[in-house]
């Protein structure tokens, strides 16, 4: 596994951006490929899809509890349908379609929810999406993916529609800094160590594993060696992998740009307490609704951001010490 | 199975399947024979005349679909199914049991033959819709018939799919409302009124035709009339009487999910004939 010791985290797609152009290359490659879009495809970048395809992509209008159930329809008789809309409309307003139409009967529908976190800025919480992780990974047979940048997120768009079953991806609005080569693999359920350490690893997802690998090389300085680790894949979880970092550093500090108390964290912690119970600390959203603002302000005021992984994993090695 | 278009033999069945439900929703305690009885008319003929499909292939992909999207009115399905040779006949009296493939809602999971799970009301329009646009897509002649209840049609999504079936001129896609006029808690009128209902869904854009649903003959002329209307979808509003076929079940909500006594079914056999 590449493991580097320095990261460019160049300026790279926004990870809708990316979703949109690997749904072209989808289309171009397997004419079953069909798409539904609810009013915003010019946001979702499902557009790109549409002006190739335009039939084979189906305009559901403001009304996601029937396209989640199209959807549903379509891969009934063998579509493989991506369905996308903002990710806290096509999830809570779909919940209950999602649930018994497509998790219930195990249909092979892609949902792709974009704008997710609070990082969409100016648009304020009702467009937030905190909850999707929490809410995607209750149902059973679904994987839920958040890819970090422009090149996971292409790979596991294409590694969706090979997938068979219900998937969630969770794609964001913001620019999102490259962190992957174009040689890097990825496969739906396994993590990738981004850069190794024994004292305490960091697990984070989408948009906070840049924040991970900043707080990682600010640490060198400090005598603290952190392993980073990208769970782009929140279900089903790596088991081995974070079995292993508990048992060899002992010590786990775990991000995300959702609600503290209901993403990956908790899954996180449920391994760990499993296998090998070590210190944990978490990166989230602390039970609250967010605001409007600049995207870098609010990860800044709601606590996302490099300095607070840094802290958190200060904090976790000094109990590893007196535990 | 021998498809039939003659009246008396589809009768004939029917009052088979009416033994069928009383018998089924009698031995499992539980159930719903109200919303059941009223749709046997509809089911055999789909099954029995109008569907395309053949029980010996039930993957088969141009086959017609059919969802039940009021998936509480399971024992007529269950029953038409098993007539027809999808599952065993002798196993109908299972239903609701621990292992049985005859769930209290349908479910792909034991019936695979099944072309949706339902249950939960409001989805099996638009889970027909997807399958109407696949069918185009594909250029298959196979057409989707979703059934729904009056009560249902209270749902919203049923209208975000109203919406979207004639905007996007799905005319492989026929709906036929259940309307016996009564739900759970009482008349449909008197808990969330659904009507004028011929002139909401043709305000959508649907085509609409209004016939007593349990004549044969006119759901036979119905369906003759959806296949050849193009351009739109059609919606046969199907006027029931909940309980049909049973003189104390008819139109009494109390039927509609309670099961009989092991004397009420004796009695209910003996009306059916």
């Amino acid at each position: 596994m590449p493991t580097k010791t320095k990261f460019e985290l160049k300026p790279g797609l926004a990870t809708r951006e990316a979703f949109g152009q690997a749904l072209v290359e989808l289309g171009r490659a397997n004419k079953d490929v069909v798409v539904c879009d609810a009013d915003l495809s010019k946001s979702t970048y499902t557009a790109g899809f549409q002006k190739e395809f335009p039939d084979r992509f189906f305009e559901c209008g403001i009304a996601e509890a029937n396209m989640v159930a199209i959807g549903a329809g379509l891969a009934s008789s063998g579509k493989i349908p991506f369905v996308s809309s903002f990710s806290c409309f096509v999830i809570n307003k779909g919940f209950e379609q999602l649930r018994v139409t497509v998790a219930f009967p195990n249909k092979n529908v892609k949902v792709v929810g974009t704008h997710s976190g609070i990082s969409i800025g100016e648009d304020g919480p009702s467009q937030m999406s905190i909850e999707d992780l929490s809410l995607a990974c209750a149902l059973p047979g679904f994987s839920v993916m958040c890819p970090a940048d422009e090149v996971s997120m292409k790979a596991l768009v294409h590694a969706s529609a090979e997938h068979n079953g219900p998937v969630f991806l969770r794609a964001g609005r913001s620019k999102a800094a490259i962190i992957y080569g174009p040689e890097q693999k990825f496969t739906i359920g396994k993590g990738i160590q981004l850069v190794d350490g024994k004292d305490v690893t960091i697990f984070a997802t989408g948009l906070l594993v840049a924040e991970a690998i900043r707080a990682s090389e600010a640490l060198e300085g400090e005598g603290i060696a952190t392993r980073v680790v990208d769970l782009h894949t929140i279900k089903p979880l790596d088991v081995e992998l974070i079995a292993r970092a508990a048992k060899e550093t002992g010590a786990i500090v775990v991000c995300e740009e959702h609600l503290a108390d209901s993403g990956l964290g908790v899954r996180v912690a449920q391994v760990v307490a499993e296998t090998n119970p070590c210190p944990m600390e978490f990166i989230g959203i602390q039970n609250t609704y967010a605001e409007s603002g600049s995207p870098e302000a609010l990860l800044e005021k709601y606590g996302l951001v490099w300095k607070n992984v840094a802290d958190a994993v200060r904090r976790v090695f000094k109990r590893k010490a007196i535990a | 199975m021998q498809k039939t278009k003659n009246v008396a033999e589809l009768q004939a069945i029917c009052r088979a399947v009416r033994r069928d439900i009383i018998n089924m929703i009698t031995a499992a305690k539980s159930g719903h024979p109200g919303g059941s009885l009223s749709a046997v008319e509809i089911l055999v003929t789909l099954f029995y005349d109008v569907l395309q499909h053949n029980p010996e292939n039930p993957s088969w992909p141009e086959r017609d679909r059919f969802l039940l999207s009021k998936g509480h009115a399971c024992p007529v399905l269950y029953s038409v199914m098993a007539e027809c040779g999808y599952t065993p006949k002798d196993q109908l009296n299972t239903l609701r049991k621990l292992g049985s493939i005859y769930q209290g809602h349908p479910d792909v999971r034991f019936i695979p033959a099944l072309d949706a799970s339902t249950g939960s009301l409001g989805q099996g329009l638009s889970l027909a819709i997807g399958m109407g646009l696949a069918a185009r897509l594909d250029h298959s002649p196979s057409r989707a018939f979703v059934v729904l209840g009056d009560g249902e049609i209270q749902e919203g999504q049923i209208w975000e799919a109203a919406m979207f079936a004639p905007f996007h001129k799905l005319d492989n896609v026929v709906a036929i409302v259940d309307y016996n006029k009564i739900q759970l808690d009482g008349f449909v009128k008197d808990i969330m009124d659904v009507s004028p209902l011929a002139e909401k869904w043709t305000g959508f854009g649907w085509h609409a035709i209004e016939i007593d649903g349990h004549s044969i003959p006119a759901l036979q002329n119905a369906f003759a009339e959806a296949e050849k209307t193009k351009g739109k979808p059609t919606v046969i509003i199907a006027n029931t009487i909940k309980g049909k076929g049973v003189s104390f079940m008819e139109n009494n909500p109390k039927y509609h999910g309670v099961a009989p006594t092991d004397k009420e079914a004796e009695l209910a056999l003996q009306e059916i004939g």
